[in-house]
């Protein structure tokens, strides 16, 4: 009897696993064909830039609300805490340096992943479970290069751009609060930053992490919406993975780059 | 909402992405403070350079006038030798002294180059041979000490 449940136990423990790096190839295709096939995406760019409007224009006013907030609550709690040090003068660096490495392309891509991540999920999900997309295949149309490509390509495109504007709205924010609310003096807010960012090593690095961040959201989201069970609640199902999973997608790849980017030199 | 609007849209959006771009860069960043001036490089040995990074900046009257570029340690003189990227549109005198400085109480630290009077002028690849090291706040703490120890003995001789 214990001998029977440890066994089945192991058993369903070997077939999650199982199933799961079975996934994992399965995803890794999927965004190979994805690659291959995207010739009608960037030939036919329409259909591109209807994507981008859906991934990136509707996701702006949440992004630049949530970039403008989060650097004014950066810039009220660096102050409490800078202020005690006599160097409130350096609120323009901390707003700067922690929008620019970590929260612009973090909490953008969690953001785009939830804004527009789930959107992509659902509608391609919806498409499989409406069978339009083996209509599709009937008529001898690829779907991976008709509906998820073009989806793929625009969010990719959409993500270093919202970061952008993620971090350039908190610094904004930032310098409402600090320099606007608190006074602290407005040339030493900007010359400070200007003398501490720098361009390859915080910006550029910045921008290759919503990149990648950009990336994976995307790949998540098409890949959930293509292998969702064609059923509403599997489309739902599928939705919630693609928030969580790409969640934590962004969290373990924020760590592996900044690893990789902050600690290499020491200066 | 018709193509053409969504085109335009999407155009606004890219547009404002690459300005969010360039105003992290340029207003942010330091791009506009990059020189492309030509540069010319001289290095200085210093027994101690306390807390000076690469890329801090080396000012005279206050005036940055180049960058650090490379911090290494001599083998045979146990002294640290900088490289300095001077901007080729300042000139300096062959005896002219690098010493390292604070800028402020806690501020980071700069190469301070303080001009000469001699006529010839530094040449790229030249060395800085007047330097003053920078000061180490244990060593100037001992010595005060040491001296306040020794004050206060001579009157009891």
């Amino acid at each position: 009897m214990e001998v029977a449940s440890l066994r089945n136990r192991l058993e369903r423990l070997g077939s999650t696993v199982t199933s799961q790096v079975w996934r994992l190839g399965y995803a890794s295709r999927f965004l190979f064909h994805l690659v291959m096939h995207s010739g009608t995406a960037l030939r036919r760019f329409r259909l591109t830039v209807a994507e981008i409007y859906f991934a990136g224009v509707l996701s702006l006013i949440i992004i630049l609300v949530s970039g403008l907030f989060v650097g004014m609550v950066l810039a009220l709690q660096g102050y409490e805490t800078l202020q005690r040090f006599g160097a409130s003068e350096s609120l323009g660096v901390l707003v700067a340096l922690s929008l620019v490495r970590e929260l612009g392309p973090v909490v953008a891509g969690l953001l785009f992943a939830s804004r527009a991540g789930s959107a992509i999920t659902a509608e391609i999900g919806l498409m499989k479970a409406t069978e339009q997309i083996s209509a599709m295949e009937m008529m001898a149309v690829d779907p991976i290069a008709r509906v998820v490509a073009p989806r793929f390509w625009g969010g990719v495109i959409s993500m270093p751009l919202l970061a952008a504007l993620f971090s350039a709205a908190g610094i904004f924010g930032g310098y409402l609060v600090g320099v606007q609310l608190i006074g602290v003096d407005a040339g030493a807010f900007w010359s400070q930053m200007q003398a501490a960012v720098d361009l390859r090593n915080d910006i550029l690095n910045g921008v290759i992490k919503s990149v990648v961040f950009g990336v994976a959201v995307t790949w998540i989201s098409v890949f959930e919406g293509y292998d969702a069970v064609p059923t509403a609640e599997g489309v739902s199902r599928a939705t919630t993975r693609t928030v969580v999973t790409s969640s934590l997608a962004i969290l373990a790849l924020d760590f592996v780059l900044t690893a990789l980017m902050f600690t290499g030199g020491n200066h | 909402m018709s193509r053409s609007m969504i085109d335009l849209w999407v155009g606004i959006f890219v547009a404002a992405g690459f300005a969010g771009l360039l105003f992290l860069a340029l207003k942010v960043g330091n791009l506009a403070s990059f020189s492309t001036n030509e540069m010319y490089s001289v290095h200085a040995k210093f027994a101690n350079i306390g807390g000076l990074k690469v890329r801090g900046p080396v000012k005279s009257a206050g005036v940055v006038v180049g960058r650090v570029a490379d911090i290494r340690f001599d083998n045979e003189s146990y002294e640290a030798i900088v490289s300095m990227n001077l901007d080729a549109g300042y000139q300096f005198p062959r005896d002219t002294t690098a010493k390292i400085l604070t800028s402020g109480i806690l501020g980071e630290q700069y190469v301070g180059l303080e001009a000469g009077g001699d006529g010839v002028m530094l040449k790229h690849g030249d060395r800085l041979r007047l330097t003053q090291s920078a000061v180490v706040l244990e060593n100037l703490i001992s010595q005060f000490l040491f001296n306040k120890a020794s004050e206060s003995k001579e009157p009891a001789k």
